[in-house]
């Protein structure tokens, strides 16, 4: 009992710093949910988005309704978020994340297993299915294979393309200061497995319902931004 | 503010406070009334830029009461999402990312502290002069020359429309100091002329209007145009008393306004063609950015500035 006091007070600064982070994120890029393809409702979801900053999950977490935002978690890199104590702050006890270890070599499970147990916890989640950052050229990388393997394992989870757009103009890569431009994070319609469709199809056609919610410079060829 | 100039702001906000009671009452009565779905989602429009109005009218009241810095503040935070708008949408590389924070962060907190301040040869000229020769510097500075000239060129125009102009409007509680009439008196003289305007344009635009005046650009008539300028001549009659111009002369310098002003939409509507954007934003319900909601004001307010500052011989 004798750390009741300190978790008490930890819970209440986690809930402080959410919503200061939420009103910051919204103050500086104004960012706006543009529900195309789904409705903001509390169904058991997984949002999975574009990755090419590090505020996009911050953004996305913090664009969406506060009763949903309760029920999501993002799933996030251990080796980033549990690095500094105040990392470990943020990350554990702000954003809720479900970690995992991006480095094979050093984890004991599979990160699927945290996943999948999440999910039967009830809880939503935000995914990040490139793995790492985009730093290229193209407006997507190939998308790993978790995605798939929630989509076959928890075929009830509804599966949500969400494309955050012009983040990388706020910070560009290298840079300190964000710049107060405006964001958006456009919704679509769920995307489900198909019978028969194998790993390779499933994740090409994800992919290519997310990239549908880009805007249309970034969806052409020669585009770029 | 003098005591004659507190009256009459007291008197200006309710009056305009009756004005919105009636419009609201009417759209509920409208919306009570019919019974039809086809006019519900003109009437949800009606509402929400009437709630918008609302929201708008308080929020200036309070400014203006408060005087000189809470009015400079109100108008600095419209500029800074005004800037945000443009420079969202404007040619940027990210070698420009110094000169955009510079531009966010330095420029236009100054510009506005100028005005605050009352440093009447800073705020003239730091922004055309100053910012406009050591800005683009910050650009060169990051080697990337590809479409040069049209990025800094664009980061410059913000900046010129969303602070150098836009801080005219607050800058106007300066003029008239030692005279009976306040210059926040003014403020709320341009903006209700301007802003009236554009709304009788709007209408009248829109149902009655035949000829287009820039067809392949603006929806705009000269039609509703001309109603638009002669329900600015109206008003400025009417609230002369808020003026050192009289009767005529108020008339006059509303006609002026309002002209500037529907100049001001039509070029932010090209602005936005070229970018293809219908809304600069979504921050004001019903009514889309602060670039949509202030686009004629912004480009009369240094006009009618200085043409006022004339007619006081500051």
């Amino acid at each position: 009992m004798s750390d009741a006091p300190t978790n008490f007070l930890r819970r209440n600064a986690a809930r402080i710093c959410g919503n200061a982070l939420v009103l910051f994120a919204r103050g500086i890029t104004a960012v706006r949910a543009d529900w195309q393809g789904a409705e903001p409702v509390p169904r058991q979801r997984v949002y999975f988005a574009n990755h090419v900053s590090n505020g996009d999950m911050p953004v996305l977490w913090s664009v969406l309704p506060a009763h949903i935002r309760r029920m999501t978690r993002p799933v996030a890199a251990a080796d980033y978020w549990l690095q500094s104590p105040l990392r470990r702050f943020a990350g554990v006890e702000v954003f809720r994340a479900v970690l995992i270890d991006r480095r094979p070599e050093h984890r004991s499970e599979d990160p699927m297993v945290a996943i999948l147990k999440a999910l039967d916890e009830g809880w939503s989640l935000i995914i990040f299915p490139e793995g790492l950052r985009n730093q290229g050229p193209e407006p997507l990388q190939r998308f790993r294979s978790g995605l798939y393997r929630i989509a076959r394992e928890r075929p009830e989870v509804e599966l949500i393309p969400s494309w955050i757009a012009n983040l990388n103009a706020v910070m560009p890569k290298g840079e300190v200061i964000p710049l107060p431009l405006m964001c958006t994070v456009a919704f679509g319609a769920p995307v489900a497995l198909r019978a028969g469709e194998d790993r390779g199809a499933f994740l090409d056609r994800a992919a290519a319902e997310l990239l549908m919610l880009a805007p249309e410079a970034l969806r052409t060829p020669t585009g770029g931004a | 503010m003098g005591g004659g100039a507190w009256l009459d702001l007291m008197l200006l906000a309710l009056g305009a406070m009756a004005v919105l009671l009636g419009l609201t009452v009417l759209g509920l009565l409208l919306r009570a009334r019919s019974r039809s779905d086809r006019m519900a989602p003109a009437l949800d429009l009606f509402m929400t830029r009437v709630n918008s109005w609302w929201a708008m009218v308080i929020l200036f009241t309070f400014a203006l009461m408060l005087g000189g810095w809470a009015v400079v503040l109100l108008f600095a935070v419209a500029g800074f999402a005004a800037l945000r708008e443009f420079y969202t949408y404007s040619d940027h590389a990210p070698a420009d990312h110094w000169a955009l924070a510079a531009a966010f962060y330095l420029v236009l907190p100054l510009q506005f502290l100028f005005v605050a301040l009352d440093w009447q040869r800073a705020f003239a000229v730091f922004i055309p002069v100053y910012v406009f020769l050591l800005l683009p510097v910050l650009a060169a500075i990051r080697g990337d020359a590809q479409r040069f000239l049209s990025r800094v060129s664009e980061t410059q125009w913000g900046l010129m429309i969303c602070a150098f102009c836009l801080s005219h409007i607050p800058a106007l509680i300066w003029l008239g100091q030692d005279s009976a009439r306040a210059g926040v008196l003014l403020i709320a003289f341009l903006i209700i002329v301007v802003q009236s305007a554009d709304l009788v344009d709007y209408f009248v635009g829109r149902f009655w209007g035949q000829r287009r005046i820039v067809g392949a650009l603006s929806p705009k008539t000269w039609e509703g145009a001309g109603a638009g300028l002669g329900a600015a001549a109206l008003l400025g009659a009417v609230l002369s008393w808020l003026t050192p111009f009289g009767f005529a002369g108020a008339a006059v310098m509303a006609v002026i306004a309002a002209a500037i002003g529907q100049c001001g939409t039509l070029v932010l509507t090209a602005i936005r063609r070229e970018k293809g954007v219908r809304d600069w934003s979504h921050l004001i319900p019903g009514q889309g950015g602060f670039l949509n909601q202030l686009d004629s004001t912004i480009f009369a307010a240094p006009v009618f500035f200085h043409l006022t500052r004339l007619w006081w011989g500051g």
